[in-house]
């Protein structure tokens, strides 16, 4: 019990900085593929600092509400995940904790809010599927959905279900909202709806926002983590490591492709799902 | 005993005072069944001569009704498979090769649990007719006002459904089975409009050819077996008699088409054209969920089998396509039809696994799914009323034009998609039970299905959310009758996700008990309940915290963006020529790519060919 209420309280310290890290590698490696010199490591942390000091302009009074509502269940989300408990759950409190996000831009009455709210909404219902066979296949390699049971196996998860992380690899550059997939709202400058699902977000609100993709990434990263750890000890280094390049590949990935279609993401996406992942689910029960 | 109904006054507070005391007896025997420990058998009514005579009366008088309004509306088609139902049950009966049964009456758990959720939810809805029939009168001046013979027929419909739940004599069963196909049918005709006649006799025609498998399902267990009771039926262990799967797999059949799987889902969508409340009793607390309680009683013949593979497949499908479907209409009623559809396939689908899991699943499911869809139903109807529309656009700020129904609405929505809500807890359970009974392709139909299910939910609810500078209050015309309904109805949500470990205890447990002839171990608990509960608590803090911390109060108000082109407001913008336009977001509907005419025919021919191939094989295999 005692560690479980450490491991909650390490994730909801460090998740920030960690997450902050991320983002602000992703940054300078992005401005070095394009040649430039780009931000100082620490910029989006400068950034969210600024915007907390600055004044919150709002377009309505249950707009925040949402924006911490996000905040907070992501956090939970997390903190559910690192807490060793049960993987279905956490995917519940995720889709809660985005549709929280989705609200807050549907209930600003923007147009780019509201496109964006509507392609927010479908970059959900294009994860959502394989977010959840995730979870049916860490229960297929531990007989268990809960984390704690996960990180006890005698080998990693990838040598079982190696269709799922592909899967999950796919639909991790549409939850990190990364080109070609990134509809809803956009890390770079050239989005064609100003910023999409936070454009009518401001000040604190859009910091809380910040902080929450930082929880977020953190969060995405640990079940990546998750395909590779197992009860020796030696697994968590291969599994940092992985996930290292995993998200350097997700840098990659976001320089190199130019936007897609949402037709094009629903279709790839669900294909890829359905081959790699489904596929994969059809072999280990027939091996069952 | 609610036919004589004249005064609309006197009508209103003997519908109110006789539903109140019928849904007060209802919780009385549920609960009493509930508290009984281990006792199963509440068998009552052994000798029945004299109703039998009653009951064979009443078969031929339904069989009068449909041949009657058939030649009337000339649908011939109607005549020949009401012959074809009944005649050879009435032969049968006649010509004594009916079988004798022990009891008539047989009041278990599932059957009380069921007695609860008619007698609350069929009950709130008959009374929330009472006033809506009213306002639906004042708007829609060219339906003749046959009011009392509505509500009379939605007493009916409650009442055969009472009969349905606690009858354990086949013979019994199939009478009250026929009942409510025919009462259906008559609500969904009610406004005799010609979209209303073919509507119903869509949904006549469907429901008596389930009522045909039913009835041959009848004989077949009458003549064969020489059982009379559902509960001798399924006490019949398949694998020793591979022959008892053709009555099994006759009254599944039958179950698809009172549950409105596809391809016989087109009867529930035409449903739509009656009254709000016939359709909220339709769709939630009634008709549909005949269906899915009798593949409930069948489940633990079902698991293992053909039949139970391929009803999981319609069911499995029937869920994934609704949801698709339900993406591309806009029309509010029309939404909750397919949802319903999709919903009823997830149930289906729980319960043909013959699982515990799958059965607890498709218990819960049956829940919650009576109460957040009645409601949703009824606000549906009340907003209509108010703003005289009830597509899904026209919410657009309904959260500022009617605030009161709107929070209803919501609550409502997120009963049955959001994460600690009741529907959401029964689909993980749904997820376990597929995931253990090692079915991939149920799995991925019910992983594809979710995605679907939140896109329409969250858009919608989306709508109601979105705030509209300069809108005013719309004047709510929700008279106080209808308000006896949905508050309850609403708190019965709330406290149900609260209470949900509580109702797996008491309520589902004891049924999977009985089901199973065994003790089964909790599907679901420990600190699984505990996470939910936290989760369900935030639900409800986060927002009343915020208000007393009065977060976000000192911030200063703006437009939403416009590209800096805003006209005063957030819904008009100046364009290139100085003028001044109006501006609207429409939600995505994607009709091009999942549309009705995309996808509903392909839909209704796999699965037709589906139950046509289990039913030929079933049937035709066992001689």
């Amino acid at each position: 019990m005692a560690m479980t209420v450490l491991k909650v309280a390490l994730y909801i310290l460090l998740a920030p900085i960690l997450g902050g890290l991320m983002e602000g590698l992703d940054r300078v490696v992005s401005a070095r593929m394009q040649g430039r010199q780009g931000p100082p490591l620490l910029q989006p942390f400068y950034d969210v600092y600024k915007l907390l000091a600055k004044q919150t302009t709002v377009v309505n009074s249950i707009q925040i509400l949402f924006v911490i509502a996000y905040l907070i269940f992501t956090i939970f989300t997390g903190s559910l995940f690192f807490g060793g408990g049960d993987m279905l759950l956490v995917f519940f409190a995720l889709s809660m904790s985005e549709v929280m996000m989705v609200l807050a831009a549907y209930s600003t009455n923007g147009p780019y809010s509201a496109l964006g709210a509507n392609r927010e909404l479908l970059q959900m219902m294009c994860y959502e599927p394989m977010i959840l066979l995730v979870a049916i296949g860490f229960y297929e390699v531990s007989g268990s959905f809960m984390v704690n049971d996960l990180i006890k196996v005698d080998s990693p998860a990838v040598f079982k279900i190696p269709g799922m992380l592909i899967g999950f690899l796919f639909i991790l550059t549409i939850k990190f909202r990364k080109s070609p997939f990134d509809m809803s709202t956009s890390h770079h400058a050239h989005q064609e709806m100003v910023k999409g699902l936070t454009s009518d977000i401001s000040g604190n609100n859009l910091a809380f926002y910040e902080i929450a993709e930082w929880y977020d990434q953190v969060l995405m990263m640990g079940i990546v983590a998750m395909f590779f750890i197992c009860k020796n000890p030696v697994s968590i280094i291969v599994a940092i490591v992985a996930c290292v390049i995993f998200y350097l590949m997700e840098t990659l990935i976001d320089n190199v492709f130019p936007r897609v279609k949402y037709m094009a993401m629903l279709i790839s996406s669900w294909v890829v799902i359905l081959v790699a992942a489904g596929t994969n689910l059809l072999i280990l029960s027939v091996l069952d | 005993m609610f036919l004589v109904k004249k005064a609309s006054l006197l009508r209103n507070l003997i519908a109110v005072v006789g539903g109140f005391s019928i849904m007060a007896t209802a919780i009385m025997v549920g609960i009493r069944v509930l508290s009984m420990k281990g006792v199963t058998h509440n068998t009552y009514l052994t000798n029945t001569e004299a109703i039998d005579h009653v009951i064979m009366g009443g078969e031929i008088l339904l069989m009068c009704i449909v041949f009657f309004l058939s030649i009337k509306y000339k649908k011939y088609y109607a005549i020949l498979l009401s012959l074809i139902g009944t005649v050879p049950v009435l032969w049968m009966d006649l010509s004594g090769n009916a079988v004798e049964g022990f009891a008539h009456l047989r009041v278990d758990f599932l059957s009380a649990v069921m007695i609860l959720i008619v007698g609350i939810v069929g009950i709130l809805i008959c009374i929330y007719a009472c006033g809506y029939m009213k306002d639906y009168h004042h708007h829609h001046t060219e339906v003749a006002d046959r009011s009392n013979y509505f509500l009379a027929l939605l007493f009916v419909f409650v009442g055969a459904m009472f009969g349905l739940i606690v009858s354990d004599n086949l013979g019994w069963i199939y009478f009250f089975w026929e009942i409510t196909s025919v009462c259906s049918f008559l609500l969904i005709g009610y406004t005799r409009t010609e979209e209303a006649v073919n509507n119903s006799f869509r949904a006549l025609w469907m429901n008596l050819l389930g009522g045909c498998g039913f009835g041959f399902a009848l004989m077949v267990a009458n003549m064969h077996f020489g059982i009379a009771n559902l509960s001798q039926l399924t006490s019949i262990v398949p694998r020793q008699n591979m022959f008892v799967m053709v009555p099994v797999t006759l009254m599944a059949f039958a179950a698809l088409t009172k549950s409105a799987q596809f391809p016989f889902s087109r009867w529930l969508l035409g449903a739509m054209v009656a009254p709000t409340p016939s359709s909220a009793l339709l769709h939630s607390a009634t008709m549909v969920k005949i269906g899915v309680y009798m593949l409930i009683r069948l489940s633990p013949m079902l698991k293992g089998t053909f039949t139970g593979v391929m009803i999981t497949v319609i069911g499995g499908f029937t869920f994934f396509a609704a949801s698709l479907l339900a993406i591309t209409v806009s029309d509010g009623k029309k939404v909750l039809a397919y949802s319903t559809i999709s919903n009823l396939g997830l149930i289906t689908a729980c319960a043909g696994t013959g699982t515990t899991e799958g059965v607890w699943a498709a218990t819960m499911l049956i829940l919650f799914h009576a109460v957040s869809k009645s409601l949703l139903f009824q606000t549906v109807g009340d907003i209509e009323n108010c703003m005289h529309s009830r597509d899904v656009e026209d919410m657009h700020g309904l959260i500022i034009k009617l605030p009161k129904l709107a929070f209803i609405m919501i609550i409502g929505i997120c009963g049955m998609f959001m994460a600690p809500f009741g529907m959401l807890v029964s689909k993980w359970a749904a997820l376990k039970s597929f995931v253990d009974s090692n079915s991939v392709w149920l799995v991925l139909f019910l992983v594809f299905g979710s995605g679907s299910t939140l896109f329409y939910w969250a858009k919608w609810l989306g709508k109601i959310c979105t705030v509209i500078h300069q809108s005013y209050e719309l004047e709510d015309i929700t008279p106080r009758s209808e308000m006896i309904s949905l508050v309850p109805l609403t708190s019965m949500i709330v406290v149900m996700c609260f209470a949900f470990p509580w109702m797996s205890d008491h309520m589902i447990q004891p049924v999977l008990n009985e089901a199973y002839h065994k003790n089964i171990p909790n599907v679901i608990g420990g600190s699984d309940v505990v996470i939910m509960m936290i989760m369900v608590a935030m639900i409800f803090i986060i927002p009343i915290g915020s208000r007393f911390l009065a977060i976000g109060k000192k911030s200063k108000m703006t437009m939403s963006y416009v590209a800096g082109v805003n006209a005063g407001d957030d819904r008009h913008y100046i364009d290139s020529f100085g003028k001044e336009r109006p501006l609207y977001m429409s939600n995505w509907y994607m009709t091009d790519y999942f549309g009705e005419d995309k996808l509903l025919a392909p839909s209704i021919v796999i699965s037709a060919i589906i139950v046509i191939v289990m039913l030929i094989i079933v049937v035709g295999g066992a001689f």
